[in-house]
């Protein structure tokens, strides 16, 4: 199952030539960008691990997919996202993120249904990926 | 409730799909661009013209002085590069040029501003996106510990991108005598982004003659990697002459006649005491003759006009310890 989560997710996954385009939309609004990358696709999980520091004073997209490149290259088999940041409100806020890599086979989510007090039921996602360690989740792969 | 028909593909896409998309994406810039049939002719002059490179010799030419080797070279390098502009639309195919500098010179002979110029210049040829100049020297590039020194210089090498890298006193970045010095790892990764993101960043080292001309002699990688090796000459008088009016003229003076011809005494005799440092000793002259100028504005109890407070006289650069000091040397040509 496709995960759909921040921008373009319902689109087909951006080429090169596309991420750099966006890239260089939010440099050019002064928004530094950073690169995220996680092998927990569940959509509450908010805290994806950072590849390096956040970019400030960049000029040209190169520099940043150069990052995402590398990310891709030591992560080939996790989700990989693009943040860009606008401090223009006082504070850091996600202007734009979107994923730049998945996984090759995303497995997707099992419900489980979980009996309670009285007649209730909890319900519950479980991704398969997170049946395996963390690091070996997809196609046994980093 | 019933979505609306124009949201289509909700989360649903066929694995085929990104797979068309890569592909029509690839194909929509080399529509816009159409090839010329070989028996077309365009011309160079028109290229030049869309490029607006005219406006930055014009500014080259009349800012600054001298330096006709260096202009020979940057004119060079702009021909070079309209070509390749021209050739690229026949669909010939046409090799980036290696566009990494060194500039050599002594001190104050114009090497950061033709390095902006350059700059600008191939930003308007195409030949980087951007067109930004990030300074910096060994302090940005170089750690201070284990395993700081290479995120530091990819930061900076990051920055830089799309436009150009100026690295002023490149030969501090080699130190000789400690081999465990953090500059030659800063030097690997440079060397590196120099070869591999060529289209990305131009690199200029800029430093001393003699120095750079060492700091290559240990470093050979780097050198081979540099296609232009400019070296500044020293200004003549004359030209010494010609820098010291127009940075008058940009801070609204003017001499007297006589003035001028004191200041022209005052650059020959500069000239042959050590720390010269080219223009950027004639901008020094000119700030203390500025200094001068306002005491005696100061002491005078007749009031004052405009013309007063826009003429420098000679008692403005007499007062110099120039022309106190006993001059040592012997030739003054």
């Amino acid at each position: 199952m496709r995960i759909t989560q921040g921008t373009f997710s319902f689109l087909p996954d951006l080429t090169d030539a596309e991420i750099t385009a966006q890239i260089q939309y939010a440099l050019d609004n002064k928004w530094p960008c950073s690169v995220e990358f996680t092998d927990d696709p569940h959509p509450r999980n908010v805290y994806w691990d950072m590849w390096g520091l956040p970019m400030f004073d960049l000029a040209d997209a190169a520099g940043v997919l150069a990052e995402v490149n590398a990310c891709r290259k030591a992560k080939p088999e996790q989700y990989i996202r693009l943040n860009a940041y606008n401090a223009n409100y006082g504070k850091q806020t996600v202007a734009l993120s979107f994923i730049v890599q998945r996984p090759s086979d995303e497995p997707g989510f099992r419900l489980d249904r979980q009996d309670t007090h009285d007649r209730t039921i909890n319900y519950t996602l479980h991704p398969y990926a997170a049946d395996a360690p963390p690091g070996r989740r997809y196609n046994g792969q980093q | 409730m019933s979505e609306p028909p124009t949201r289509i593909g909700f989360g649903m896409s066929s694995p085929g799909r990104p797979a068309a998309g890569r592909g029509a994406a690839e194909e929509e810039p080399a529509e816009e661009k159409k090839i010329l049939p070989p028996d077309a002719k365009i011309s160079l002059a028109e290229e030049r013209a869309e490029t607006g490179i005219d406006e930055v010799f014009n500014s080259l030419d009349a800012e600054l002085v001298g330096l006709a080797p260096v202009k020979n070279r940057i004119r060079e390098i702009a021909a070079l590069l309209l070509v390749d502009r021209a050739r690229s639309r026949f669909g010939l195919s046409t090799s980036r040029p290696n566009l990494h500098m060194s500039f050599t010179g002594s001190p104050g002979t114009g090497k950061t501003t033709v390095a902006m110029r350059m700059a600008d210049m191939l930003h308007r040829l195409g030949y980087l996106r951007r067109g930004h100049l990030v300074s910096v020297t060994r302090d940005d590039l170089v750690g201070q510990y284990v395993g700081h020194t290479a995120p530091k210089t990819k930061e900076v090498l990051k920055r830089a991108m799309g436009g150009v890298l100026f690295i002023d006193e490149a030969y501090y970045l080699y130190r000789a005598d400690n081999e465990r010095d953090y500059g030659q790892e800063s030097i690997e990764i440079l060397l590196q982004v120099m070869e591999n993101h060529r289209e990305d960043l131009v690199v200029i080292l800029a430093g001393y003659k003699d120095r750079m001309d060492s700091f290559f002699v240990s470093n050979p990688g780097m050198s081979s990697r540099i296609a232009h090796h400019i070296d500044f000459p020293d200004y003549t008088l004359d030209e010494l002459e010609g820098i010291g009016k127009l940075m008058m003229q940009a801070e609204g003076y003017s001499f007297t006649p006589k003035a001028a011809k004191t200041f022209r005494e005052y650059l020959d005799r500069r000239k042959g005491q050590p720390r010269f440092a080219n223009a950027r000793s004639v901008r020094n002259a000119i700030e203390r003759a500025r200094l001068r100028h306002a005491s005696r504005m100061m002491t005078t109890d007749e009031a004052v006009g405009r013309d007063e407070l826009t003429t420098l006289k000679p008692e403005d650069f007499l007062g110099s310890r120039v022309f106190t000091e006993p001059n040592d040397e012997t030739t003054t040509d």
